[in-house]
């Protein structure tokens, strides 16, 4: 067992297994965006607080920059890119394109992501808790309002179709 | 909230507006952004996304100290470290590029010392770029960065702006002979008398923190240069592309014709990206030298430490007023602490001259005294963020007002909508020499009161005050420049623009494409420029194609700042889609041998006005005037490829008004605010997009929010910055931030057809002031007052009496 | 800022852990979530020489129910704490803090032992461990060995832990009959580290507090178990006196601490009034 400064690493990132050599330092977000040319996730801060680099890992939301590349071997990783081309997102795309919940666009595929996990929730939550939810998400353009609003009408919507 | 629609007729808010006339109508519309899409599907295109071959990483050395000499620095090592290219220091780049001066010749004694692009002498503030490695990836010029060799002979830090001009203090500059960088009075005369003669004085003493815009996108530049044909592309995450190349080719004596600058997808701006920065100009020289494209991209730690501050005033501030609640006269003292160099080429001046112009400006008092002095420090650059002054005045101004209404026995409401300027007394002319070409703040505040139902939350909250629980009502009256003519920076000898122009070309198959000077950074310049430009052509919004932000295929323009985009950008959309128009419509009427005026477009085709028959289609024309030219008169040569320009050029700017409102509720046992909800009346007059500008006002009362509850840079007396990361560095998130009404009163300015003036940053200007107000408000049942911000806990206990502490 | 480089290791057990851990000693640092870590390391205020990335090791993961017991893994993710029914049935306590840790994207991937080893002083599981009175069980290539909470947290960022170590698990007592537990917070945004927090359990029987163990965090360095308080508290029913009284005395117990966000009497003042909201949540809370 040999630690090593460069390891091998196998990864599926947006249904494509891949296979690259990497830096053990190398952080995953810097990973997708340099080697793999997915630079939909964004880098805001590297220091886990600004949400901007929130990615999925084995279905799960993580932040990007807090997970290194050497970490994925062997895990299911999935990019706004790969979250967007499988219409995965759609909704919650559309009610952003159509209340404006987005401006300048840094923060919106990690605000995707983590709304995409409240969406999945059994129970629609209240306007309080999709703050709560997304605070964890930094956007300094819109001021929050729209983005809430169209988490709330997604889940809306969803709540009607589990109750017809 | 209602989804927007957009059908045959649009369902258009209601917002008392008045639209604009044309065939097909978008002015008004509240559309989603076409270019937004592609930012929802991950496929933006910010400067880092952009990859070209052989592109270097930067990483920058920067100085630890906020004062001290270079006394010698040793490279060796970090040029030997693996993955290095090149490491720069400042002499070398002194040698490629001209130092700069950050005055403005029409600011009465301004001063300023020549900046380099890295430290050369001495670092002035901790933060200052000093060396710069070049390496094959950024992780390898970080490592590479931390071996060069720095000898410092530390200096005395200047961090106190309070004590900046005594004699004790080291001047930063000796050659400037004092650590002024300008001072601004206002005075009308008659204050001392006013004062010593009015019912009643109040006064009291606002400070407000250093604040850093926090863009999500940080600082980002791309430098290629091609030796061959020596022409320099620059990709930069800015808001000024043209004045950027200006000053890359001043400044490098390179000809301007060589020098292009390109904006793609900007995250965020804030007026954060429209300043000189010197590892922007650094990374240009290192281009040049290495013949290679050269990248940086500020990571945040570095951001907090050298991008552009802002705000950090105290203002001393005091307001006469009669008996019956009549403001008599208002003075104010403003000081507040720069960079250790005043920022270019736009000058660290503005807040304090805004501020000095605008404390108590909503109201008709003529008695008014402002100074405002600008002096260096060792700390970082400062320049203009959002809403420049405006939120220092209002908050100054309208915290003597409920100071003054407080004294009274009066209503805050009433005593603003008696002492406002009078609806009738426009154009009206303040003290200060501003001209306000007419405001709507006794219907704003009107519409404001109904939109909360003052009243019942006035009854609400007496009775929960009853059961111990401590809300407040707080207003905000303010008013916010916007569409900018030069007096700004033109007639100082800026290279900035004030006009904007608009080149829209008749594609082939009918469509547009529209090349405008104005700038995408996410506010919706796209959106707008094409619904003004479908309106006024008469063709379906989906035909438009805009072209931003690359100074090589757009027309010359200032770019996004100072609220300018649509209303003077717009300004020149409009006239060039209605020369375009007027181009077809006579070009057809000749084709048909019919008049002009029988004619109009609608929907992509030529049609007889009055029956609606469709003459010609748009494609037809494109192709009878590029293809079949046989078919043209002889005399007649059509142009297709129409440029307008628009300069507001009436007033130094077009200030609009607005009041914003704040309910909060206070926990005495903690010191925690909770807000429970915030409202807006804008005046903007003509609004494009009602989408796009009702999120820009809650974006930017966020960011006002941000001053009032959390936002601080915290500096130790070595002018050291404490919490440089976003950790410590308080941001708004969502769990804090309230839902935001906004409503609308709408005044056109006669200034353009259009009539739109800015909104971008009317919310930044009064959000902070109203939250004041309000924590102030929730505060009077223990006598308590606070105008120190940020409002945080810790103060709020102190002010309270319950930490036992002064 | 990109992390300074390192060498990476996952070894496939824990015997191959200790070997490594042994042989690298001070050089190594454990990447277990790497939620602090690896922030550490981008801020470059970290340089370890080598990295042993424990997260293959299943064994180390999971929350385990026996007899009066439970015992949590080291690698049990915050989303697995926050969301087990074991968890919120039998240490309540944890149930009730584990929304205020972090963002869900942290709690993804954030572990038990992670926080217990980092130690921060504002942070959530430290305290809740001393308040319920837990034993971790420290592990090496010399063999294992328990340390009470009370005696693991020595000081800011400080543990008992020793070069070489690894902890494995922490080893609860299922909350008992008659005892209750609450949890207040106090931070400016949520999810942000605490300005000052307790984390309280006890015995709320015939109307009276005792056993109570109120374990404050943000105060500086280690979380503080507040003796007198408790004490004040002591066979007494819940009321204005009694708060007052627990009140009156804290101060003896908690360290005085100053830093960026909050003065000593502020904090001194909001650690009175959370203990005074804890001790009202105790009682409201059904055992």
């Amino acid at each position: 067992m040999e630690p090593l400064e460069f390891m091998d690493i196998s990864v599926v990132v947006n249904g494509t297994r891949i296979t690259r050599r990497v830096a053990a330092r190398q952080h995953l977000v810097d990973f997708l965006r340099d080697e793999l040319g997915f630079t939909g996730s964004h880098l805001g801060c590297e220091h886990g607080v600004c949400g901007a680099c929130t990615v999925r890992v084995n279905g799960e939301i993580v932040r990007g920059c807090l997970m290194l590349a050497v970490q994925a071997d062997g895990a299911v990783v999935e990019t706004i890119e790969g979250a967007s081309d499988s219409g995965g997102l759609a909704e919650l795309q559309r009610e952003f394109h159509e209340r404006n919940a987005l401006q300048c666009g840094f923060c919106t595929p990690g605000m995707l992501f983590s709304a995409a996990e409240l969406v999945a929730r059994e129970s629609p939550p209240t306007r309080e808790e999709i703050r709560l939810h997304l605070s964890g998400n930094y956007c300094r353009c819109t001021g929050y309002q729209s983005i809430v609003d169209a988490v709330e009408a997604v889940c809306r919507g969803r709540s009607w179709e589990k109750a017809a | 909230m209602p989804r927007p629609q957009l059908g045959e007729s649009g369902m258009k808010p209601d917002n008392g507006i008045s639209v604009a006339r044309g065939p097909a109508d978008y002015i008004g519309e509240p559309l989603p952004r076409a270019n937004a899409v592609r930012l929802l599907a991950g496929r933006g295109r910010y400067v880092d996304d952009i990859r070209p071959p052989r592109v270097v990483h930067a990483a920058f050395v920067r100085s630890p100290h906020a004062h001290a000499r270079i006394v010698a620095i040793d490279t060796s090592a970090a040029a030997a470290a693996p993955g290095v290219v090149r490491v720069i220091t400042g002499a070398e780049v002194a040698r490629l590029c001209r130092p700069y001066v950050g005055v403005l010749a029409h600011i009465k004694g301004m001063q300023s010392a020549p900046q380099y692009p890295l430290a050369t002498d001495r670092a002035r503030w901790q933060g200052e770029p000093v060396a710069m490695v070049a390496a094959e990836t950024r992780a390898q010029a970080e490592d590479a960065a931390q071996l060069v060799e720095i000898e410092w002979g530390e200096l005395a830090p200047v961090t106190d702006p309070e004590t900046a001009l005594d004699a004790a203090t080291p001047v930063i500059h000796p050659e400037l002979g004092s650590n002024l960088c300008f001072e601004r009075i206002v005075d009308s005369g008659g204050v001392d008398e006013a004062m010593a003669r009015a019912f009643k004085v109040v006064e009291a003493t606002f400070l407000t923190a250093r604040h850093t815009a926090v863009t999500l996108e940080p600082r980002s530049v791309l430098a290629d240069f091609n030796p061959a044909d020596r022409q320099l592309t620059v990709w930069l995450s800015t808001q000024v592309p043209y004045m950027m190349q200006w000053i890359i080719a001043r400044h490098f004596a390179l000809p301007e014709t060589r020098v292009r600058v390109i904006a793609p997808d900007v995250g965020g701006g804030f007026g954060l990206k429209i300043h000189t920065y010197g590892e922007d100009l650094t990374a240009v020289a290192a281009a040049i030298l290495l013949g290679r494209p050269v990248k940086f991209v500020a990571d945040r730690l570095e951001s907090f430490a050298s991008d552009f501050h802002a705000r950090g005033h105290r203002v001393k501030a005091r307001m006469a007023f009669s008996r019956e609640g009549d403001i008599l006269a208002v003075e104010v003292d403003d000081l507040y602490g720069i960079g250790p160099y005043s920022g270019y080429p736009r000058g660290s001046a503005n807040e304090g001259i805004q501020v000095a112009n605008l404390v108590a400006a909503p109201y008709k008092q003529r008695i008014y005294r402002g100074r405002s002095r600008a002096v260096f420090q060792n700390k970082p650059m400062y320049g203009q963020y959002r809403a420049v002054g405006h939120p220092i005045a209002c908050l100054t101004g309208e915290g003597l007002v409920d100071l003054a209404a407080d004294a009274l026995g009066m209503d805050p409401a009433e005593f603003r909508l008696r002492n406002y300027i009078p609806a009738d007394a426009y154009p009206y002319r303040l003290v200060s020499g501003l001209t306000f070409e007419k405001l709507s703040q006794h219907e704003a505040l009107e519409k404001l009161l109904a939109m909360m139902d003052y009243r019942r939350l006035r009854a609400e909250q007496a009775e929960v005050r009853r059961r111990g629980i401590y809300r407040g009502i707080g207003l905000a009256s303010f008013v916010e420049n916007s569409n900018p003519s030069s007096a700004t920076y033109g007639q100082g000898g800026a290279s900035i623009a004030s006009q904007e122009a608009c080149t829209i070309k008749l594609a082939a198959t009918g469509g547009i494409t529209v090349a405008a000077s104005v700038v995408e950074i996410g506010q919706g310049a796209e959106a707008m420029v094409a619904q003004i430009a479908a309106t006024h052509m008469g063709v379906p919004i989906g035909e438009v194609k805009v072209v931003t932000g690359d100074t090589e295929t757009t027309p010359y323009g200032g770019g996004n700042w100072g609220s300018r985009g649509t209303g003077i950008g717009g300004e020149a959309v409009l006239q060039a889609a209605k020369a375009l128009r007027a181009n077809i419509l006579s070009f057809v009427a000749r084709l048909i041998e019919s008049e002009a005026s029988l004619l109009e477009i609608r929907d992509g085709n030529v049609v007889q006005v009055e029956s609606g028959v469709v003459r010609m289609s748009l494609e037809e024309v494109a192709r009878t005037a590029y293809f079949q030219t046989e078919r043209v008169p002889r005399d007649f040569q059509p142009e297709l490829t129409v440029t307008r320009s628009y300069a507001q050029k009436t007033y130094a700017g077009v200030y609009t008004n607005g009041i914003q409102a704040s309910y909060l509720e206070l926990d005495p046992e903690t010191g925690v605010v909770r807000l429970l909800k915030h409202w807006v009346v804008d005046d903007c007059g003509t609004i494009v997009n009602p989408l796009l500008v009702d999120e820009q006002i809650r974006g930017a009362c966020v960011q006002g929010i941000g001053a009032a509850l959390y936002e601080q840079c915290l500096y130790n007396a070595d002018g050291q910055l404490m919490n440089g990361s976003l950790m410590d560095y308080l941001v708004p998130m969502a769990a804090e931030m309230p839902d935001i009404e906004v409503g609308h009163t709408s005044t056109p300015t006669a200034t353009s057809e259009l009539g739109a003036k800015g909104a971008g940053e009317a919310g930044t200007a009064g959000a902070a002031a109203a939250v004041m107000n309000a924590l102030n408000d929730a505060m009077k049942p223990f006598g308590a007052r606070l105008y120190t911000m940020p409002f945080t806990p810790e103060r709020i206990l102190r002010a309270l009496g319950k930490t036992g502490e002064r | 800022m990109k992390a300074p480089a390192f060498a990476y290791v996952r070894p496939r057990s824990l015997g191959e852990t200790f070997e490594l851990l042994d042989q690298y000693g001070e050089d190594a640092k454990i990447l277990a979530g790497g939620q602090s870590l690896i922030a550490a390391l981008n801020m470059r205020l970290s340089a370890p020489r080598v990295l042993v990335d424990i997260n293959g090791i299943a064994e180390l993961a999971g929350i385990r129910v026996a007899g009066d017991g439970v015992r949590i893994g080291v690698l049990t993710r915050h989303r697995a704490l926050e969301h087990s029914p074991e968890i919120a049935r039998y240490l309540p306590l944890i149930h009730q803090a584990m929304p205020h840790v972090a963002h869900a994207p942290i709690r993804n991937r954030g572990s038990f032992g992670g926080s217990i080893a980092f130690a921060d002083p504002a942070a959530e599981l430290p305290a809740c461990s001393l308040a319920l009175g837990a034993e971790f069980v420290i592990g090496s290539k010399s063999g294992e060995r328990r340390v009470a909470a009370r005696d693991f947290f020595k000081g800011l960022y400080e543990t008992d832990l020793r070069p070489g170590e690894l902890l494995l698990v922490g080893d609860f007592a299922a909350i008992g009959a008659g005892y209750r537990s609450a949890f207040q917070e106090l931070a400016r945004r949520h999810g942000d580290y605490a300005l000052v927090g307790v984390a309280a359990h006890a015995k709320y029987e015939g109307g009276v507090y005792s056993d109570a163990a109120l374990a404050f965090f943000g105060v500086g360095g280690a979380p503080v178990l507040a003796q007198s308080a408790a004490a004040a508290i002591a066979g007494r029913p819940f009321s204005d006196e009694t708060v007052v009284a627990a009140q009156r005395v804290l101060e003896q117990d908690l360290p005085t601490h100053e830093d960026l966000h909050a003065s000593a009497g502020t904090r001194r003042h909001l650690a009175r009034v959370l203990l005074g909201r804890v001790l009202r949540q105790l009682v409201q809370q059904r055992s």
